[in-house]
């Protein structure tokens, strides 16, 4: 008896968008990375094969703060002091497919640093390796209004993706983005109708809605998971069913949020009974990652070495084709 | 909800006019109007015309395809004027329309089944225009049961339920909001239902505003396309706001700045 595979058609599709510019377009990547594209949900081809697999991008932080765990610095080691150092590592041993860089020197309440140096480790981080680059700032609002055309300029005709504007703050990302040919995340605080009202505002100034790049929220396994998920997919719907404003390609950063979790900081003599540190960190991170894959996440930011391999190892069983 | 621009009818007098002078440039740009204001599909009617009424039917789905992608309404009672149109298509076309009454069932299914058409059915007969909601959905079973039979496919048909003008048949306004919500229980999935939402308000005074609160009405019983005017942005307005308060479109405060699909 045949089986007949129910198949599911929309009358929407995700926007493409190709991060990094190669030589050939202006720019000095070896290799530039392509999301989105996907015309079903995610991971199902007999819907709809998908263009673009998602990506793992590791994050680099320019001033780590005190309080991250020992398990989480003992495999980055030294280069955690040089972010040039630590994006280098990140893309030749841990096979990070983009850099996301966050720059929270000059955040006020920790180094106050001049936006004018953080604009310039941007550029010599996008120098030192062959991979796109993605910039988050401090979290600042003012102090990102002055950094984020800095870092813009600086990374001109290089096609970043910058972040994050927010409904409360996004007016001065959106004219530096248009300024310099970058493309934007837009953040909201895992609210549907925000993403979309911020997807409207970012348009409105004339930022074409394929140059958005969707950040539903920050949540981990534990601490909101369910909720985040649920609002991501509601967003991937409502694209697929044809909302242009919601039918960006959707990003995660996953690290920072995953590592505030006790279960993933606590060394193991604090937690015998949860397992080692070594593992239970990543385990942490990994997870949280795989299930916003699920959902239709096209860009993780993971910050733990083992977590990007396993995620990496992930994405290749889920788009590995059936035989 | 699936939108069918009506002004392309040829008893407007501009739209007169255009046809006998063969004038392509007024007729493209109506369409590129309709199709602007949020038209997925635009209704060609020659209006009482000299000519050949089938040479009329195919130049205006040329001039129209011509200048917009979208598919043609071919809206005509006449078997050989809807053929021509079809013939001129390139792609998918729509039938405006054919009733249950076999003869015309008989015709225009097959026509429907060849071109790869969608075809609007409107639920009335050889009797006449039904009185109620149930004698609505008896003819639609027919013309469902009929469609399967030619080998339509369930997405290719279009049931009508018969809007009549408040001003003249004001009970029957609300009987087609209950065959709305009947037509939905007919098959699984249910069926396209369409309305020709001007009708509402034929011959009456306060046009724009009885169409668009019938719109609403007609949304939230079910319905799922419409021949109406794209341009009338109250209308518009309304619509998108139905979709909102149905649930079918997610709400932003900016919701009624942005075009959707």
């Amino acid at each position: 008896m045949t089986v007949e595979t129910l198949r599911e058609t929309w009358p929407g599709k995700v926007f493409t968008l190709t991060i990094g510019a190669t030589s050939a377009e202006g720019g000095t990547r070896a290799r530039a990375v392509t999301i989105g594209g996907h015309a079903a949900l995610p991971f199902l081809p007999y819907d709809a094969p998908s263009p673009h697999p998602p990506v793992v991008a590791m994050e680099v932080i320019d001033a780590v703060p005190p309080e991250w765990p020992e398990s989480l610095r003992a495999p980055l080691g030294e280069v955690l002091d040089s972010p040039v150092d630590w994006a280098r590592k990140a893309v030749e041993v841990h096979g990070a497919e983009m850099i996301c860089l966050r720059l929270v020197s000059p955040h006020p309440d920790w180094k106050d640093a001049p936006p004018e140096a953080a604009a310039e480790t941007a550029r010599a981080v996008l120098d030192a390796v062959p991979v796109p680059l993605m910039v988050l700032g401090c979290g600042h609002a003012d102090k990102d209004n002055e950094l984020w055309p800095l870092v813009t300029q600086a990374l001109k005709g290089e096609r970043c993706l910058i972040g994050v504007a927010t409904q409360e703050n996004y007016k001065t990302l959106v004219v530096a983005c248009l300024a310099d040919g970058h493309s934007i995340l837009a953040q909201a605080p895992i609210d549907v109708n925000i993403q979309k009202q911020l997807s409207i505002l970012i348009t409105e100034m004339g930022l074409a809605p394929e140059r958005i790049v969707l950040l539903p929220g920050n949540a981990s396994l534990g601490y909101g998971l369910e909720y985040q998920y649920s609002i991501m997919e509601r967003v991937r719907l409502a694209g697929l069913q044809g909302d242009r404003m919601l039918a960006q390609p959707i990003a995660a950063i996953v690290g920072e949020e995953a590592w505030k979790a006790k279960e993933a900081r606590l060394d193991t003599a604090a937690a015998p009974e949860w397992g080692a540190a070594e593992m239970r960190g990543p385990a942490w991170e990994a997870g949280t990652a795989s299930a916003f894959l699920q959902a239709g996440a096209d860009i993780l930011v993971l910050v733990h070495p083992a977590a990007v391999a396993a995620v990496k190892r992930a994405i290749g069983e889920f788009t590995r084709t059936p035989a | 909800m699936f939108i069918i621009g009506e002004r392309i009818n040829g008893m407007f007098r501009k739209v007169a006019r255009a046809i006998q002078e063969r004038d392509e440039a007024t007729i493209a740009s109506l369409a590129q109007r309709q199709v602007a204001a949020g038209a997925h599909a635009l209704d060609l009617n020659t209006g009482p015309t000299a000519d050949d009424p089938a040479e009329v039917m195919a130049w205006l789905v040329q001039v129209v395809q011509r200048a917009t992608p979208v598919p043609p309404s071919i809206d005509s009672g006449r078997p050989h004027v809807v053929e021509a149109g079809l013939r001129a298509s390139k792609g998918r076309a729509i039938i405006n329309s054919t009733t249950g009454a076999k003869e015309k069932l008989d015709v225009l299914l097959p026509l429907a089944a060849e071109f790869g058409a969608g075809i609007i059915a409107l639920t009335n007969d050889e009797r006449g225009i039904p009185r109620n909601a149930a004698a609505r959905a008896e003819i639609a079973l027919t013309i469902v049961a009929r469609a399967m039979e030619a080998g339509l496919a369930p997405d290719q048909l279009y049931l009508d339920p018969i809007v009549l003008p408040v001003s003249a048949a004001q009970d029957q306004t609300k009987e087609a909001l209950e065959a709305i919500r009947t037509f939905r229980t007919l098959c699984d999935p249910p069926p396209h239902i369409i309305i020709g939402l001007s009708n509402v308000s034929q011959g009456g005074e306060n046009r724009p505003l009885v169409n668009r609160t019938y719109l609403v009405m007609a949304m939230a019983a079910g319905c799922d396309a419409a021949i109406l005017d794209p341009n009338d942005d109250d209308l518009m307005d309304a619509l998108r706001t139905a979709k909102i308060l149905l649930n079918k479109e997610i709400y932003a405060e900016g919701y009624l700045r942005t075009r959707t699909a």
